[in-house]
């Protein structure tokens, strides 16, 4: 294959990926009412959008949801990924194809069974829980349960992720720091954990990514809780306003800006060279 | 005494994921399983029964089947296509700015894919490239609310998760490989038909798997650039559940297209595993 050739065609690809992205960005800066044509140039939209509380409370709503849920992915997959190191047979067996079907299953089938869980449930385990004592958190279709849908799958990404850190870890440098007469959790916090950071951080990165673009799943476990892509795919049904889009430009630029920074601190660092995902 | 400990330790570190995988994954996969054999409650959703006539009932939902059985492979083939090439330019002609280059097919991920599949509803309804194509003299395109829309909605949302494996195993090739195919008197094609390709392989099956599984529950591309014209299976579970309320129903579909997924998935790696030397073939 010729390399000219190769070139002409990468730079259409990205010309094709980027495209719709320079439209919401273009249009976020019109001055009409209207998401579909750019008419002169303004800021009100951005104006619009930062005055607007549904679509501020949605947003924040995000937030917290994508960063609660990574944070317990994040915990939750590293220990265990690192526990079925020392699961073997059965068990072993059993925990993969948990993963395994965690992963597989389409968010939609995921969104749909844990609402009619909820909802069969509820009834009957809530008066249990109420009975344990006063104010007892209750199972109910809300934040939490956005949570906990999203986190299923966020864990079983950072497993895998984690699990194939492990893989190409040098055994031996845990032998040694045993040797060292280093305790267990000396060895874990000494040499496996810097070892296996980067790839708590890839998984925890993705699973924030994953957690707060999502519409599907939240769409069925939401309750009355709105998030960003709940927000965006009613406006999208009543008709949007440049005021979505000025709202997407910020989430891309703070995302940018956070790239950027990523990699020049990752540069000023030699020691945190392994961190790919 | 320690190797109590040990075993006590690592049953605490599982916990928390037993917990999760049991409330959240077991528990509402059998709620499905069993609300499937059950009969629809007069006023919808459940009542209890032993019935497989939700399952016998499937053919009533035979289009968003046949759509999404067919339109997810060609999708897929589709992304296979275009990502091709620029997997191969990006792993084995780039020199400079190979990580930049990178991160932009994957960028377009951290903004919204609901804002991003919009922008092509403006782009290929009436005022976006049907107009665009009239002032060229091609008239009478008509390009939204159709499966070319649908097919355009998934290339451009799946390519970047097709480009990287299919990356991964190009990078690693080796290229004196390519050179000894070279030197034997091997032109371009060859060498590519006969080495490049076979042993980029593994990623070829990965990338295809990979988006073949999420294109068999997308619901959102055909929603938006399909008009309820073009519908998946995932777009019949949506008004199943929330509509109509058929929840017995619903759940006999959804368990057919788990099944239909983890059939094709398993044909499809025990194929890739058949074709000799491709041990690494594995979405884990």
């Amino acid at each position: 294959m010729k390399g000219h050739w190769l070139k002409g065609y990468a730079l259409l690809v990205y010309l094709f990926l980027y495209a719709p992205i320079a439209l919401i960005v273009l249009i976020s800066f019109s001055e009409g009412r209207q998401a579909s044509s750019f008419t002169g140039f303004s800021f009100q939209w951005y104006e619009t959008a930062f005055a607007n509380r549904f679509m501020l409370e949605a947003l924040v709503n995000s937030l917290s949801v994508a960063f609660t849920s990574a944070c317990l992915a994040a915990l939750m997959g590293t220990a265990t990924a690192l526990a079925l190191q020392r699961v073997f047979g059965w068990k072993r067996r059993l925990y993969d194809l948990l993963i395994y079907v965690a992963l597989m299953v389409p968010g939609i089938v995921i969104g749909i069974s844990t609402l009619i869980a909820i909802a069969t449930v509820r009834d009957a385990i809530n008066p249990l829980l109420q009975g344990l004592w006063e104010g007892a958190p209750l199972v109910d279709l809300g934040w939490g349960s956005i949570v906990a849908a999203h986190t299923l799958f966020n864990m079983a990404l950072v497993i895998v992720i984690v699990r194939a850190r492990i893989a190409g870890m040098d055994a031996s440098l845990i032998e040694a720091s045993a040797d060292l007469y280093a305790t267990p959790w000396g060895t874990f916090r000494q040499v496996t954990l810097p070892l296996i950071a980067p790839a708590i951080v890839a998984g925890f990165l993705l699973s924030f990514t994953f957690s707060f673009d999502d519409y599907v799943v939240a769409s069925f476990v939401n309750g009355r809780e709105v998030t960003l892509p709940l927000y965006i795919f009613a406006s999208i049904r009543r008709g949007v306003t440049p005021e979505i889009n000025a709202i997407a430009t910020t989430v891309l630029l703070v995302t940018l800006t956070l790239l950027i920074v990523a990699q020049l601190l990752l540069r000023r660092t030699p020691k945190a060279k392994g961190a790919t995902a | 005494m320690t190797a109590t400990r040990r075993r006590l330790t690592t049953a605490l570190l599982l916990a928390p994921a037993s917990l999760w995988f049991l409330a959240l994954l077991i528990l509402p996969l059998v709620v499905v399983l069993v609300f499937s054999v059950g009969e629809r409650a007069p006023a919808g959703g459940y009542a209890a029964g032993f019935t497989f006539d939700n399952y016998l009932n499937l053919g009533a939902r035979f289009t968003a089947f046949k759509n999404t059985l067919v339109l997810a492979p060609i999708g897929m083939l589709l992304c296979l296509v275009f990502a091709y090439p620029l997997a191969y330019f990006l792993a084995l002609k780039v020199a400079r700015h190979k990580l930049l280059l990178l991160i932009l097919v994957i960028l377009p991920f951290w903004t919204s894919f609901l804002l991003r599949t919009y922008a092509w509803i403006i782009l290929l309804s009436g005022k976006g490239i049907p107009a665009w194509l009239e002032s060229l003299g091609i008239e009478d395109v008509r390009l939204i609310n159709t499966p070319v829309a649908v097919l355009i909605g998934i290339v451009y949302g799946y390519l970047p998760l097709m480009v990287f494996p299919i990356y991964v195993s190009l990078e690693r090739l080796d290229r004196r490989l390519l050179e000894a195919s070279n030197d034997l008197y091997a032109g371009p094609l060859a060498t590519f038909r006969q080495v490049t390709l076979p042993l980029s392989l593994p990623g070829v099956v990965t990338g295809c798997l990979l988006v073949f599984i999420l294109l068999m529950g997308e619901y959102l591309i055909p929603q938006l650039l399909g008009g309820g014209k073009v519908f998946f299976i995932g777009n019949a579970l949506v008004d199943l559940f929330l509509q109509s309320r058929n929840w017995p129903f619903g759940s006999a579909v959804a368990i057919a297209l788990v099944a239909i997924m983890l059939l094709a998935v398993g044909l499809a790696l025990r194929w890739a595993r058949r074709q000799g030397g491709q041990r690494e073939v594995s979405l884990l």
